[in-house]
């Protein structure tokens, strides 16, 4: 186990290295934020001071071991138009975003799970047919419709929700949360919900596709006949089975949440990253960008490690696997 | 599999592969409907300029007095606006219909370019095993670890907008789908016994990978596929209302959509509202599609 670990750490670290190579030559490489930044009025003196100020005029592998370094002491450069280190920028609006993300995969699980077991369970039924049909539905809107769409009934025209915004905030543990407040809940509600419902579609098809594989299997023909009852074969034999992918998806899905909030931001104007980044690309905020993309690299690559991690709990032919190896 | 099925079971009638397909296809008839809706969807965007009372993108037919009409408003060029014009005065049917062009060119584009590519190494991984297999799956992984939004969002932010950025963008973050599905398969199907007939005939080996292999990994690729071009009509629109896809000149749905944001807050409900329902209805007619196929094609499945 230990092994497995410290390999799977390692090449954690090589993927954060490539990562950042990419990223940085990428986002380095094209345009020229000189245009970007500095007014056209600017004299031949004063754009060459803000060259050198921004560290523009090294060479790029110049460039990239600077950043390099600095991004080890955690100084991922600083916003070319906020003037502020661009990772304080991030972790500000970082509160928002994960309230967002934990908000949609608490709904999804809550609203999934029992819709996936029932249409697993009488996959002919009328019901399990419209849960079906709903799901199809969750995955093929697109979100930022569905969001305009929210907006235009619960906003416009009832007049219920607020559209844009996060509302009155509560602090904790130092940062600032909408859902400590009930103004704050208003704002989130709809964001929340248009983040969620691919999610939901999603878990319902992996529980319900899960069920119906494992309902097949031998084990569970083997405990029907031993006589068990309906529900202990539902809840012990197949929902504990069916239990692993949804796990591994809904927490891998924690990471692609936190990076699709950048549309659902964007239709809501809610202040997270996601906003932040899309802003950030429009005017070539270099430092922005490469520091959002390098905190969600880390993010993912941690999540995938936990992940992985939680698996080998769940299913001991993984930790069996990794000792062969 | 299907030779084994028949050769089991001697029906009266020859049924080869195909026509049970195409029955067992057929058992769902909301797959039907989605298969037709999706046909005549496809039928109006290859037609579409003998279809539409106007051309979208000609700026001499746009008459700017006729911009925001309410739906059903006859303008000033004499035809009536079923759906309504945007702010430059365009009849949203006709956008509509020239917006699908955009969005099934691209999505079925990106999506063929990204399955060739993807296939392709994900054949050849399975095939050469060893050192070449695990570079071109830790290439995947990789690839697959990042959320699809945000690689897309990136090449698109390296790139610069435009539609052949939006496919370069989208063959990038969709190829290694394909590559992990057909090396999955290939893995199986490379260790049966016609495989390695193949191989003690000494035939070429790309004759062994695409005569051979090839064939058998297809039933998970075509489902793959089909959700895939759904899924790249989707990102499409997605990237476009973020104002990093196509350009405004010639608007795809997403643009269409994005264009009617700001005018929905005032209740002019039709500029974003058409576009999404055909987006909808284009992207759930091939899931649903897709959906049966995998129902179909998934011999875990079977009863």
């Amino acid at each position: 186990m230990t092994v497995y670990l410290v390999r799977r750490i390692l090449q954690a670290l090589l993927v954060v290295l490539a990562m950042s190579l990419i990223v940085f030559i990428g986002v380095y490489a094209i345009g020229d934020p000189v245009e970007i930044l500095i007014s056209p009025d600017a004299d031949q003196i004063e754009r060459e001071r803000a060259v050198q100020a921004l560290g523009l005029d090294l060479p790029l592998w110049q460039q990239y071991a600077v950043f390099l370094t600095k991004a080890l002491q955690g100084d991922l450069g600083r916003s070319f138009v906020y003037n502020e280190p661009a990772l304080k920028l991030i972790l500000q609006r970082m509160p928002a975003t994960m309230e967002l993300a934990f908000g949609a995969t608490i709904l999804a699980l809550i609203i999934g799970l029992p819709l996936g077991l029932y249409a697993g369970l009488r996959p002919d039924g009328r019901f399990s047919r419209m849960i079906m049909a709903g799901s199809i539905l969750g995955f093929s809107l697109p979100t930022f419709w569905v969001g305009l769409m929210l907006i235009m009934v619960f906003a416009v025209y009832l007049g219920w929700l607020p559209s844009t915004g996060r509302g009155e905030t509560g602090t904790l543990l130092g940062m600032q949360w909408s859902f400590l407040t009930w103004d704050g809940l208003r704002h989130m509600a709809m964001p929340a919900i248009n983040l969620s419902l691919f999610k939901i579609s999603l878990v319902i098809r992996l529980t319900r596709a899960g069920v119906r594989e494992t309902m097949l299997m031998d084990y569970v023909k083997f405990a029907r006949a031993k006589g068990l009852s309906p529900a202990r074969v539902t809840f012990v034999h197949v929902f504990k089975n069916i239990l692993i992918p949804v796990v591994t998806v809904v927490g891998l899905e924690l990471g692609s949440t936190i990076a699709f909030s950048v549309v659902t931001e964007s239709v809501f104007a809610w202040p997270g990253m996601g906003k932040l980044i899309i802003d950030s690309i429009n005017v070539l905020d270099r430092p922005v960008i490469v520091a959002y993309l390098m905190l969600i690299v880390l993010m993912f690559i941690a999540i995938n490690l936990i992940v992985d991690l939680t698996y080998s709990m769940l299913d001991p032919r993984v930790r069996l696997e990794s000792k062969g190896t | 599999m299907s030779d084994a099925v028949i050769a089991a079971k001697p029906a009266d009638k020859v049924e080869t592969p195909f026509r049970r397909f195409v029955s067992e296809f057929a058992e769902s008839k909301v797959a039907l409907g989605g298969l037709v809706v999706f046909v005549i969807i496809a039928l109006l965007a290859i037609f579409a300029p003998w279809i539409t009372p106007q051309n979208p993108y000609d700026l001499a037919e746009l008459d700017i007095m006729d911009g925001r009409m309410e739906p059903g408003t006859v303008g000033g060029a004499g035809f009536t606006y079923w759906l309504g014009t945007d702010d430059q005065g365009r009849d949203m049917l006709s956008g509509i219909i020239y917006g699908l062009r955009i969005s099934l060119t691209v999505g079925a584009g990106s999506a063929l370019i990204a399955c060739l590519i993807g296939a392709s190494l994900g054949l050849l991984a399975a095939y050469a095993g060893g050192r070449t297999d695990s570079v071109i799956m830790r290439l995947v992984d990789l690839q697959l670890s990042f959320p699809t939004i945000l690689a897309a969002l990136m090449i698109l932010a390296f790139l610069g907008k435009g539609i052949m950025n939006v496919v370069i963008a989208l063959v990038l973050v969709e190829w290694a789908y394909y590559a992990r599905t057909v090396r999955g398969t290939a893995l199986v199907e490379r260790r049966r016994e016609y495989i390695e007939a193949a191989q003690c005939l000494a035939l070429p080996t790309h004759r062994v990978l695409f005569r051979h292999l090839l064939p058998n990994c297809l039933p998970p690729l075509i489902v793959v596929g089909t959700m895939q071009v759904a899924r790249a009509i989707a990102l499409e629109a997605t990237l476009s209302f973020l104002g990093l896809g196509v350009p405004i000149t010639e608007p795809s749905l997403g643009l269409l959509i994005a264009n009617g944001y700001e005018y929905m807050l005032s209740g002019k409900y039709w500029i974003s509202f058409y576009p999404g329902i055909a987006l909808l209805i284009t992207i759930v007619s091939i899931n649903l599609v897709g959906d049966q196929l995998r129902d179909v094609l998934n011999p875990r499945l079977k009863k």
